[in-house]
């Protein structure tokens, strides 16, 4: 498990795991890796479920049929629940979210070492494998939620009212730059908490993952012999069966509140206060 | 772990599928389940109506039976009423028969009765006359008292 390309011990390891190949300068920097597998498991999601969409029967499904149906079900209720206007956007909107949020959080579960040692091989230097770990993959997605919270409300009460709320809700006009501030904190924080919340769960879970792989840095095969290396590589191997069964359920929770909330906000702000 | 211009193309990306999920597989999946809903609401109301159908129709064969039983037993009773009418009647005409027969037989007996007298009145005549013959034909003269017994039994 043990990768020996990192600069020197733990430290080094630990910093090449949490560097991204990148490419641009400045602001115009890109991470490949991060929009690499983004894009990857966008399309493996999208892929498999217009696969079964586009041979839908009402007929009896098929295995896949039924497992697509069966999100889609999930996804179609959670929105019934929260949000009662008309709108063709925001079921899909919660299905993709939640399909590639989840996808993206289960890259966590492979292991730490395996695609970045095979990028090493192909001569690829940095990778990270866990998009969710990337503040710009999770502020791009909320960030497009915040956006559309914006859009859907000015769509159910007009410019003038979208205003009015900004203005003079909730101290009324005498008030007006209390209101403001209040406003653009709380629309501000959706947002932000979106994006650090599950940035800071799965940044957080990689990095265990990374600790735990340290356990038999350095290591190489015969070594494993001698009873301390033998005993490390057990520890190694209980501790990460333990943190990745949690794991899963933390990568689904995750997923699950993201579309929830994306979900809520946006019903939030189709209705009037 | 800074800002850059990852998060745009997240932004496009995340749009991107967003639209072709919008597009291309949430009508497609929601449009079978609704059709499949659907066919099953109608397939469980066409079982209702079977069965509703089903407890009408037992309940108007066994109004049928009912009927039939109920007809069965008048032709059986009007059947068996007509019989003993019959057996009635046949009783009346044997007796009509029998006392006619009593009657014919009554009148020919009668007949041949008087027949019989008549008969033996002849020949109680006949032998009169030849016990009388035999007893005048010692002491009477036939042709003195011919005209004499021609006379009598012309009389009788």
């Amino acid at each position: 498990m043990a990768s020996e390309s990192s600069s020197g011990g733990s430290a080094g390891y630990i910093e090449h795991h949490l560097t991204n190949l990148t490419a641009g300068e400045g602001f115009w920097t890109f991470h490949i890796d991060s929009l690499f597998y983004s894009v990857l498991l966008g399309a493996l999601f999208a892929g498999s479920f217009y696969f079964a969409a586009r041979r839908a029967t009402a007929g009896v499904p098929g295995r896949w049929q039924s497992f697509v149906e069966m999100m889609v079900d999930f996804v179609n209720t959670q929105v019934k629940d929260a949000y009662h206007g008309p709108s063709k956007l925001l079921a899909p909107l919660a299905l993709t979210i939640f399909c590639w949020v989840f996808l993206m959080n289960f890259m966590d579960l492979v292991p730490v070492d395996l695609l970045p040692r095979i990028g090493e091989l192909m001569g690829i230097k940095y990778m990270k494998v866990v998009p969710s770990t990337d503040l710009n993959i999770t502020f791009g997605l909320s960030i497009a939620v915040f956006l559309l919270i914006i859009v859907f409300s000015i769509r159910a009460k007009g410019l003038g009212g979208f205003g009015r709320e900004i203005f003079f809700k909730p101290f009324g006009k005498w008030l007006l730059p209390f209101n403001v501030t209040l406003k653009v904190v709380e629309e501000l924080a959706k947002p932000m908490s979106l994006a650090l919340r599950l940035f800071g769960n799965l940044y957080a879970g990689e990095l265990i993952f990374i600790l735990i792989a340290l356990f038999t840095l350095g290591n190489t095969l015969t070594s494993l012999a001698t009873s301390a290396a033998a005993f490390s590589f057990v520890v190694q191997f209980a501790l990460g069966l333990a943190w990745a069964l949690f794991h899963i359920l933390v990568i689904t929770l995750q997923a699950f509140i993201f579309m929830m909330l994306t979900i809520v906000y946006l019903s939030m702000a189709s209705e009037e206060h | 772990m800074n800002i850059n211009a990852t998060l745009l193309a997240q932004v496009l990306v995340f749009a991107a599928l967003v639209w072709f999920t919008m597009k291309f597989i949430w009508p497609q999946v929601i449009d079978a389940i609704d059709k499949r809903n659907k066919e099953i609401a109608d397939g469980l109301e066409a079982a209702e109506r079977g069965r509703s159908e089903l407890a009408a129709s037992q309940d108007r064969i066994e109004k049928l039976v009912g009927e039939a039983r109920g007809q069965a037993s008048e032709i059986i009773d009007q059947a068996n009423g007509r019989a003993a009418r019959i057996v009635e009647e046949a009783r009346e005409e044997g007796e009509r028969e029998r006392q006619r027969l009593v009657a014919a037989a009554h009148s020919e007996i009668e007949r041949e009765t008087s027949q019989a007298r008549d008969e033996l009145r002849g020949q109680v005549a006949a032998l009169a006359i030849a016990g009388a013959e035999k007893i005048l034909l010692r002491e009477i003269d036939a042709s003195a008292h011919g005209e004499m017994l021609k006379r009598f039994s012309a009389r009788i």
